[in-house]
């Protein structure tokens, strides 16, 4: 009989996944915590992150967990000294180049793998200025932790409507629109998918953040009034 | 309006073409204008039916291309670790003094902008420059000062030939290498058409044991085996030309003086995996050997030994040359891919390999052009005396480039096993100075010891002693080599090319970069930090470039501990003495 289940040792345990069944999926199934930044369930993974890695047969490399398969007979580690220094190293890097305030998760990362928060002093933190261009949303990157999932549901994850990308390359990377126009001016529909999967404060609805400001409602009020009001204007006007 | 219609004119040579045409039109698009301005992105997005950020995105990916204006003529000269030494950053400077510029400024008439580059593959003729005008073919010059890079050029450089025994290289240099008349016409390739199946092919380049000469060292039989298993209609070669680990250049002098040789090879291959198309990928900063490559597949197709019914017979192979736009990261196969296709020059997960879904998705071969330039000779003179060269681990010729402190830099096609020291003294006409080191593999590679040399060059003696063959790059240094320096400039270059895809690489080479430009007055815990990060990119990285961009660091930790240890306090009455000054 042909089994459409594999078996491999977890932590020392043996279990019992489907065939195709990736490494976070049999750790959930065995009810293991793995850390995870980019990765989230609407959105095609792309393993970038690198916060679940995991150590399969002491092998060469550790293995991306929300994306490699479970392998037959495989011995996995899910928190070793391997993969204990590779995670907190990469956030500690992290929090050296973003501000993670707003990211209470990756914080409760930093706490569970003693990440020290001055491990890179003198480090070059992205700086970026905060990007009003809209009545709806505002984006502030130098909250982004560029897990690319804002880029791909306004692209073929959902929304089709390509209104961003990925500048620059290496640590300069940031998201932005074709040549860093106003969203107002870009293909932006305004659906809001982005802010939905935006693990950090880098995206957020321009009422939430007013109230961080400290405006009253009634000046959030009419602000988002005189915004949607403006934009019909402008359209009829032009 | 005049540039309207030039755009006009090389969009309609794309006509009916997709998001796979995005950088050949980019390039015709600067090569007219100089840069890639908002409006001519615009019409690129439709002609192309690419979304307009995604154009940018891909502009902004690769250094070769602008979406500013630029001077007219744009000077970029190679600062790293050999063209350093041969002193780069003093010709860098003069010039920018003489135009009264800084690094990275245009001067005020437009006519010059001034650039830093990473590693051109001109390190036997350091240092080494680009220059790219409007509307001219970019040229890549050799042993530059500023006064010649603001005067006469001498834009031609010849690297040292083969001997009589070489199989790869030649011994005499010929004039036009493009032409047929230099080189014959594909006996091989008409030999394997004649009288052997694509298995046959197959199961000779399998018995010959030759492995991969990109640096990843994979059997190249099993390659092609894997390609031609995977059931697919359209299968395809991809020749790796985009050589650009520093110290590398071995597939430059390759392409440069025996071109035919690396089409005949990627005919066999397509004729053994069953693909009627292939690409070369070749870097950007290679222009000669982009035109030299360019001529000879015409000339080949003209005398029937490319296109269609290849030598009145069933094989039809269209070779297409693409050039890369400065992003190191592409050499990564998948990246490579990426690239092709239009797009940003991300490695992609693998599994699934490129032989089962590679470019396009389809089932690929990927070679380097060594290894591909191993194949018509296997073929006609056969699997054992290919195997008779060499050991057993390391079968077959193995061309490495050489730079730095010897009498000879230059490009040498060796018999795996002679010792290095051997090889140096001998070979390259001897050392300059009392050795200190060798960076043996490239800027991924690993740091010997003067008492290591009497290593033997193969595969699997370097790995024992813990190091690599990778790339074939050989860069020697001596005493008077501040090795402080060769690591800030491995460190700035992965920070430059890390493509920025997974957190490790991309956080990793700025963190190193970072502790590795103060090494002149390092912290008290920089040695552990580097330790970290190095581990992280190795471990946790997606992609090669990742797994590499510490090792040379994690060597020098080993071998040059020193280097890193903060220097002994000044000694004055007010020391606060053995306080960590950063808490």
């Amino acid at each position: 009989m042909v089994k459409n289940t594999i078996k491999l040792t977890l932590n020392g345990d043996e279990i019992e996944v489907a065939k195709g069944a990736t490494l976070l999926d049999a750790a959930q199934q065995a009810g293991v915590d793995i850390p995870v930044i980019c990765y989230h369930e609407a959105t095609s993974p792309n393993g970038l992150c690198r916060i679940c890695v995991v150590d399969v047969d002491g092998g060469r490399v550790l293995q991306p967990a929300c994306v490699a398969e479970c392998q037959a007979d495989s011995t996995v580690e899910t928190r070793n000294d391997r993969v204990e220094r590779s995670r907190r190293t990469i956030l500690e890097m992290l929090n050296a180049s973003v501000n993670l305030s707003e990211a209470p998760d990756i914080q409760q990362m930093m706490a569970d793998y003693a990440a020290d928060e001055a491990r890179f002093p003198d480090a070059n933190v992205r700086e970026h200025t905060l990007i009003d261009d809209n009545p709806f949303y505002v984006r502030d990157y130098e909250q982004c932790v560029l897990c690319w999932r804002c880029v791909q549901v306004c692209a073929e994850d959902a929304q089709y409507t390509f209104a961003l990308t990925l500048k620059n390359r290496g640590h300069d990377t940031s998201v932005a629109t074709a040549f860093d126009i106003s969203m107002t001016e870009s293909p932006c529909v305004f659906c809001g998918q982005c802010i939905g999967v935006c693990p950090t404060g880098a995206l957020k609805p321009k009422l939430e953040w007013g109230l961080q400001q400290g405006w009253s409602a009634d000046d959030m009020w009419q602000m988002t009034r005189r915004g949607r009001k403006r934009g019909r204007e402008n359209s009829d006007g032009e | 309006m005049a540039i309207q219609s030039e755009l006009d004119a090389i969009l309609a040579g794309y006509d009916g073409r997709g998001r796979e045409a995005l950088l050949p039109v980019l390039w015709e698009v600067q090569g007219a204008c100089g840069s890639i301005s908002p409006e001519q992105v615009h019409r690129i997005s439709h002609a192309l039916h690419v979304p307009e950020a995604d154009i940018f995105g891909v502009i902004g990916f690769y250094t070769l291309f602008h979406d500013e204006p630029t001077g007219r003529r744009i000077i970029r000269v190679c600062t790293d670790p050999t063209c350093a030494l041969a002193g780069a950053d003093a010709v860098l400077h003069d010039l920018c003094g003489r135009l009264g510029i800084h690094e990275g400024e245009t001067t005020p008439d437009g006519e010059y902008t001034v650039e830093h580059s990473p590693c051109l593959g001109l390190c036997d003729y350091a240092p080494a420059a680009l220059s790219s005008a409007r509307a001219e073919a970019d040229v890549a010059l050799p042993t530059v000062t500023a006064a010649s890079l603001l005067g006469e050029w001498h834009g031609d450089y010849f690297t040292a030939a083969g001997d009589a025994d070489s199989a790869l290289l030649k011994p005499t240099l010929s004039a036009a290498p493009e032409t047929l008349a230099a080189y014959g016409d594909y006996r091989s390739l008409r030999r394997a058409l004649a009288d052997m199946t694509p298995e046959d092919v197959i199961a000779q380049v399998e018995a010959s044991g030759l492995i991969g000469r990109g640096g990843a060292a994979f059997p190249t039989g099993l390659k092609w085996k894997f390609t031609r298993g995977t059931d697919s209609d359209i299968k395809y070669i991809v020749c790796n030309a985009d050589e650009s680990e520093p110290g590398t250049f071995k597939d430059r002098v390759l392409m440069e003086h025996r071109p035919h040789l690396l089409l005949e090879g990627i005919a066999l291959a397509a004729y053994a995996v069953g693909a009627d198309k292939a690409y070369i990928f070749i870097r950007g900063e290679y222009p000669k050997a982009t035109a030299i490559l360019a001529a000879a597949i015409q000339n080949a197709e003209e005398a029937n030994l490319l296109g269609g019914a290849i030598m009145g017979g069933e094989l039809a192979l269209d070779i297409e040359l693409r050039r890369g736009a400065g992003a190191y990261i592409c050499g990564e196969e998948t990246a490579l891919f990426e690239a092709i296709e239009g797009k940003r020059g991300f490695p992609r997960m693998k599994p699934p390999y490129p032989t089962t879904f590679g470019l396009f998705g389809k089932p690929t071969a990927v070679n380097n052009v060594e290894t591909l330039c191993a194949v018509p000779s296997i073929i006609e003179k056969g699997a054992d005396w290919f195997k008779s060269i060499g050991t057993d681990g390391s079968a077959g010729p193995k061309l490495v480039s050489v730079s730095g402190h010897v009498r000879r830099p230059g490009v040498y096609e060796i018999e795996p096993g002679i010792r290095l020291r051997h090889f140096l003294d001998d070979v390259c006409g001897g050392l300059i100075g009392d050795l200190q080191t060798v960076l043996m593999g490239g800027a991924a590679g690993t740091f010997l010891m003067p008492e290591d040399i009497d290593v033997r060059l193969t595969f699997e003696d370097l790995r024992d002693a813990g190091s690599t063959f990778g790339s074939g790059a050989i860069m020697v240094f001596n005493q008077s080599v501040d090795l402080r320096d060769v690591l800030k400039r491995l460190g700035r270059f992965f920070q430059h090319e890390s493509c920025g895809k997974c957190f490790p690489c991309q956080l990793g080479t700025q963190r190193q970069v970072e502790i590795l430009e103060r090494l002149d007055a390092p912290q008290a815990d920089d040695a552990e930090r580097l330790l970290d990060i190095g581990m992280t990119m190795t471990e946790a990285s997606i992609c090669g470039l990742g797994h590499t961009a510490g090792i040379a660091v994690l060597s020098a930790l080993e071998k040059f501990p020193g280097l890193f240890k903060p220097l002994p306090p000044a000694p004055s009455p007010m020391h606060q003495g053995g306080e960590d000054q950063h808490a």
